[in-house]
């Protein structure tokens, strides 16, 4: 059965490959551990198709930041679940460095999460199989926020209730 | 006080509607207990000795009296008719099950609380100092910034998942009475070089294993800048803290590792890349949330001696339970949870409703919780206290103690808590009994007490003048004495005095070291500058010189 995941609040197969499930050189969607990116990189910036990179918790997020470009999918690992490095990679990734493209939370993801990781920029989830049919229910969990958060518009200032 | 928008409470109602559903799919089987587990925390509810506990947010201590009997209710309906105050102004209750917890959330959020971050590893209940807009000496009255830290740090998305807790207090006032030197963050509004208002910001502060007094990280913060200047230290924090052992988890083992200069650089350099962010704090904001905290409608009154001609009782308490008011013919009174025979920081339903209908009468409809676990009406007039005194009295809450030995700072201890290795509230009864006579206790003066049941140090016992710690040896309850702590603006950590003593002996301790004071002692010297002035020797020498009876 295909891996699935929740992307933009749907439930898609999973589209992309890790290295050790594709042949490199073609043209699938492939998604690295930094330090294969690392590793290698000028060979990926030269393949053709699509690169995702995977940041561990202890990846600082900086390191990503003048090859971002050339990603179309950047994952934040959460190895349990009192890991929290992710979130702050997240909003550097999309507040300061602008990315764009999909920002995927992998390893340790519950519904649970989800609701704040989405307050971090991430818009897909790697859940287990019996949460995915019930988790986009978890994205509208809060329908107000206190803090300003790049799903409300990096120009959103802190909420001032004086001024309507 | 603050009042709830339709923001507020609609974050409320849809907390309260999450955590039913989570806890539907526990009780269901769907939400295996690792994984409820750090759900739970971050509503305040731990499982313990006997029940799930509590705890529920009191923000910077501040109570409606609406909110009380509410808390009464709860106490009275889902609980055995009592709560526990807490040294982080909060309460707590023992005995709720755990399937009506969403309904107590409920009814929380019915009167405008919640139990959001009240554990768990994300930033805590902001605390604040209990005379705040009231006391004469505060430069500013420091509690719509703890509001507008509340909110800021409310479901703070980048920061629920931190290495460890996180407790911020904020004080407006030279005198320290929110023990903010020994907080992950302190913030102290100050006067800048030109006559302006801003905070100057401590870190790396806690108590625990590893007690530490925070340091200044940031002499002067203009004050539009509170809430970045916080997120880049927690985002700091959330990048750099130790993650692989809880223990060294919290920003002080950070602070500590980096050095405070190397803290402080990346603080900064954090901060001035989000400074001009959407964090900045208008003069609009503030000014909307001071109005919730503006002066109740005072009467125009002259200062009166209101214990003249009184009889002894009430000039003791009149003494010892109450203090100055800025405003001439007021005065602060607190409600005393330390009587002898009660768990200390324990206040039973009908108690609870009582203060409540005080505070309608006679303090503008508000209470306070004091983080030495009393309560307190900030506002009331000089003239009303006799007879406020005399409906405390009756209800058993005028012990006229505050400030003195036998108003302990106490955890639950082994009787409640699952942490614990030691009781702590069967040794404050102890301490009660050998110290009942008033005429001594007076004439100790000043001195703070505090005790933990375990390392984690709940009753902050690093910081009492006597601290006492609670541990176990060879599955026996044992004691371990510190002398010259203290939580104000010239905090100490206290110092060991020797092997630690068993629970019979604690009181028999605390007589010896108290004699020494009391022998040593110069004209008006306080206790603690007793031992800061002789050190611990004198008194370590007559603790251990023979075996203290039992």
């Amino acid at each position: 059965m295909p891996r699935r995941l929740l992307r933009d609040g749907k439930v898609v197969v999973d589209d992309w490959r890790a290295l050790s499930e594709t042949p490199a050189a073609d043209d699938t969607a492939l998604i690295l551990t930094f330090d294969q990116w690392l590793s290698e990189r000028d060979r990926w910036l030269v393949r053709g198709g699509p690169l995702g990179v995977i940041l561990a918790p202890a990846h600082q997020a900086e390191l990503l930041a003048p090859d971002l470009a050339r990603f179309a999918l950047v994952g934040a690992e959460f190895p349990g679940p009192s890991e929290g490095r992710g979130y702050t990679q997240g909003r550097l990734l999309r507040e300061r460095w602008k990315f764009t493209g999909e920002l995927r939370a992998t390893g340790y993801v519950r519904r649970d999460q989800l609701f704040f990781l989405a307050r971090c920029g991430f818009n897909s989830f790697e859940l287990p199989d019996g949460e995915l049919e019930t988790a986009a229910a978890a994205l509208a969990t809060f329908s107000a926020e206190y803090q300003p958060s790049n799903d409300t518009g990096l120009a959103v200032k802190l909420r001032h209730r004086s001024v309507p | 006080m603050y009042r709830y928008d339709v923001i507020d409470k609609t974050l409320v109602d849809e907390r309260v509607a999450q955590f039913r559903d989570q806890t539907r799919r526990f009780l269901a089987g769907e939400l295996p207990e690792d994984e409820f587990r750090g759900l739970r925390l971050r509503n305040g509810l731990y499982i313990q000795r006997h029940a799930p506990m509590l705890r529920v947010a009191i923000p910077y201590g501040l109570l409606s009296s609406t909110q009380l009997h509410a808390l009464a209710a709860i106490a009275r309906r889902y609980d055995r008719g009592y709560g526990h105050f807490t040294t982080r102004q909060n309460i707590q209750y023992n005995w709720p099950k755990l399937e009506e917890v969403p309904d107590i959330l409920a009814e929380l959020a019915a009167v405008e609380m919640h139990a959001i971050q009240t554990s768990g590893n994300c930033i805590r209940n902001t605390t604040s100092d209990h005379l705040a807009g009231v006391t004469p000496d505060e430069l500013e009255d420091p509690r719509p910034w703890c509001e507008i830290i509340r909110q800021w740090s409310t479901f703070h998305p980048e920061f629920t998942y931190l290495p460890r807790k996180f407790k911020i207090a904020v004080t407006g006032s030279p005198r320290d009475r929110a023990a903010s030197l020994v907080h992950d963050v302190g913030v102290h509004i100050v006067r800048g070089a030109d006559g302006e208002l801003g905070f100057e910001i401590l870190a790396g502060g806690g108590l625990g294993r590893t007690p530490v007094i925070g340091q200044v990280i940031r002499e002067f913060l203009p004050r539009e800048h509170l809430l970045s200047y916080l997120e880049a230290v927690l985002r700091i924090y959330n990048r750099e803290g130790r993650r692989d052992n809880l223990t060294k988890a919290r920003i002080k083992i950070l602070v500590r590792s980096l050095g405070l200069e190397e803290f402080t650089r990346r603080v900064e350099a954090e901060w001035e890349l989000i400074k001009d962010g959407g964090l900045s704090v208008t003069e609009a904001e503030v000014a909307r949330v001071r109005g919730f905290f503006g002066p109740p409608a005072y009467r125009s009154l002259a200062d009166i001696e209101p214990a003249a001609g009184r009889e002894t009782a009430f000039r003791a308490w009149y003494r010892y339970n109450t203090t100055e008011h800025k405003v001439p013919g007021y005065r602060a009174v607190y409600v005393s949870l330390k009587k002898a025979d009660a768990a200390p920081g324990d206040a039973t339903d009908t108690q609870m409703d009582l203060i409540a209908d005080l505070a309608d009468r006679y303090s503008f409809a508000e209470v306070r919780v004091t983080h030495t676990q009393n309560l307190l009406l900030a506002d009331v007039e000089q003239e009303k206290t006799f007879e406020l005194w005399r409906a405390l009295d009756a209800a058993g809450l005028a012990t006229p103690n505050i400030g003195t030995l036998t108003d302990m700072i106490c955890c639950p201890g082994l009787d409640f808590c699952s942490l614990a290795n030691a009781g702590s509230i069967d040794v404050a009864k102890l301490i009660n009994e050998r110290f009942d006579d008033y005429d001594y206790v007076y004439d100790l003066g000043e001195i703070d007490v505090k005790m933990s049941g375990c390392m984690n140090a709940c009753g902050h016992h690093h910081v009492g003048n006597i601290g006492i710690l609670g541990v176990e040896k060879h599955g026996e309850e044992w004691y371990q004495i510190t002398i010259g702590g203290a939580a104000g603006a010239d905090a100490s950590l206290g110092t060991v005095i020797g092997p630690s003593v068993a629970k019979a002996a604690v009181p028999e301790t605390l007589a010896r070291l108290l004699a020494v004071y009391v022998e040593q002692r110069h004209d008006g010297e306080r206790f603690i500058d007793t031992v800061r002035r002789l050190g611990v020797k004198p008194f370590k020498e007559r603790v251990y010189a023979a075996p203290a009876a039992a």
